[in-house]
């Protein structure tokens, strides 16, 4: 555990001082909050949109904006970096468990996407969206991006991994824009079209953004929440399961 | 197999499978390198260097054979083996958003020190590599030679039994060469085994006790640089040098081997 700790820290201090790489996680994503809201908000006002439960469109896109910026699994690409570099390799000629090495940098992407999190729910609070399950929603909603943010990171580092290559493990990045709009993420799941609907039943970015969305929404609804947190950790042990073994037979 | 040995090597084999055929990189290395040795392993590029040191570090799993380094077998005990190796490959394997103090320090701590103590050795060892005027520079901004001295500082950290150098000169220039050349001798004068590639014919002559020319993943040619300059002297009548020895080990000639092999004066 120590192990993990210390490359953690390690982890967090590259993510600081790579400041190019963090601005786009925050940016990009408020800019696609700006962008549909704008381009949706009259199509769905809040007094006479019952999904909305009183509030703007903009609350019903945060959750969309969080989990993206949870999915741009950067700590992949500095891992990668590292390989084509040679110092995973120095990494690996230590005594510390493989595993150590993935999961410090996965403890510093969750850490870093709690704090990521914190600022655009504090950003949308400043331009009037409420969090309607208060502060214990807020905590709940910021622990539900962090932890997607390590099971989409996990799953780069996969590809980083396997593939050693940074054009591969960025492009696998883009896998999350089919899993995003594969959901309902413009107007909840009974409005959708059939096809659309089935997609996004059996997609499960679709129970963590419910979730989420119940959050701001509606209150602690502990069904939906318990869905999107369970589906995180199915997604996080399976994607565990495969980094470990991935970085232990690395050769 | 000898336990005593620094490294003991039997029927080491590594074959890769590329997608069109099966690419054998180490076919049979038989090796040993006593305690306190400073061992050269020379051959030209692509013949199994760096390889047959990735599998001796734990980098690289074994095909087939057998390999113990510092009495420990690599492939039972890898965890083992690497809390008693130091190894510092071709690319000097440093993160370069860190400074050389957070770098040594970190290693430090990976290697179980504690805080207090991984500070204290990677002041050590920011002297010894005489790097404490840039220890607190991030590394991105370091010349090729201080990066060089740095990894040979990382792969120190915990006093290592058996330290594996792969190509530590190359790039280098003629000074920074010496330079490290030097602390090779001081890490072996307090005891430490050396185990060094390299491409530099006048660097293993210089430094290795005995030395061992790989071809094609086989062995062809080991003994000390007089030996085997005695063994071709006698053979052709001449005065010859390491080159030589070199050039006939591997069946090459001075044109074919040009570009691959070097010999420099520092």
């Amino acid at each position: 555990m120590s192990y993990v700790l210390v490359l953690g820290r390690r982890a967090l201090v590259e993510a600081v001082r790579t400041p190019e790489a963090l601005v786009p996680t925050l940016f990009i994503p408020l800019f696609f909050l700006v962008v549909n809201v704008g381009q949706a908000a009259r199509i769905f006002p809040g007094k006479s949109t019952a999904f909305l439960h009183g509030q703007g469109y903009g609350a019903f896109q945060l959750p969309s904006s969080m989990l993206l910026a949870a999915s741009f699994g950067s700590a992949a690409l500095f891992l990668v970096e590292e390989i084509e570099d040679g110092y995973f390799d120095k990494l690996r000629a230590t005594p510390v468990p493989r595993s150590a090495i993935i999961l410090g940098r996965l403890a510093a992407e969750g850490v870093k996407a709690l704090l990521i999190a914190s600022v655009i729910v504090l950003l949308g609070l400043a331009f009037g969206i409420r969090i309607a399950s208060g502060v214990p929603g807020f905590v709940l909603l910021v622990l539900l991006t962090a932890g997607w943010a390590v099971v989409y990171s996990g799953f780069m580092q996969i590809i980083a991994l396997k593939t050693r290559s940074a054009a591969a493990t960025n492009s696998a990045g883009l896998v999350f824009f089919p899993l995003l709009f594969l959901t309902p993420n413009f107007v909840p799941r009974n409005l959708l079209t059939r096809p659309m609907e089935i997609a996004a039943t059996v997609n499960p970015v679709t129970y963590v953004m419910e979730a989420m969305r119940s959050l701001i929404l509606v209150d602690l609804h502990w069904e939906t929440i318990g869905l999107g947190f369970l589906v995180i950790a199915v997604s996080a042990a399976i994607m565990l399961a495969i980094s470990v073994r991935v970085v232990r037979n690395y050769d | 197999m000898d336990e005593n040995a620094a490294v003991a090597a039997e029927g080491l084999v590594k074959t890769y499978r590329a997608r069109a055929a099966t690419v054998e990189a180490v076919r049979g290395v038989d090796l040993r390198v006593e305690r306190g040795e400073i061992f050269g392993f020379l051959g030209p590029n692509g013949a199994g260097k760096s390889t047959t040191v990735r599998m001796l570090t734990t980098l690289l799993t074994l095909t087939s054979g057998t390999a113990r380094v510092a009495g420990l077998d690599v492939a039972r005990e890898p965890d083992a083996v690497r809390r008693r190796i130091g190894v510092a490959l071709q690319e000097a394997g440093l993160d370069p958003r860190q400074t050389g103090r957070e770098l040594l320090e970190l290693q430090g701590r990976l290697f179980d020190l504690s805080a207090r103590e991984a500070a204290g050795r990677a002041e050590e060892l920011l002297e010894l590599v005489e790097l404490t005027d840039a220890a607190d520079r991030r590394i991105k901004s370091y010349s090729g030679g201080m990066k060089r001295r740095l990894d040979l500082a990382s792969a120190l950290v915990h006093l290592p039994e058996v330290l594996f150098l792969d190509e530590p000169t190359t790039g280098l220039d003629p000074a920074s060469r010496v330079t490290v050349w030097d602390e090779v001798r001081r890490i072996n004068e307090r005891g430490t085994t050396v185990f060094l590639t390299t491409q530099y014919l006048e660097e293993a002559d210089q430094l290795c006790d005995r030395l061992a020319i790989i071809d094609d993943g086989r062995i062809v040619r080991e003994g000390t640089p007089a030996q085997l300059k005695a063994e071709l002297r006698e053979r052709t009548g001449r005065e010859v040098t390491l080159d030589d020895v070199f050039l006939d080990a591997t069946g090459r000639t001075r044109t074919h081997v040009a570009g691959e092999v070097q010999e420099v004066k520092a």
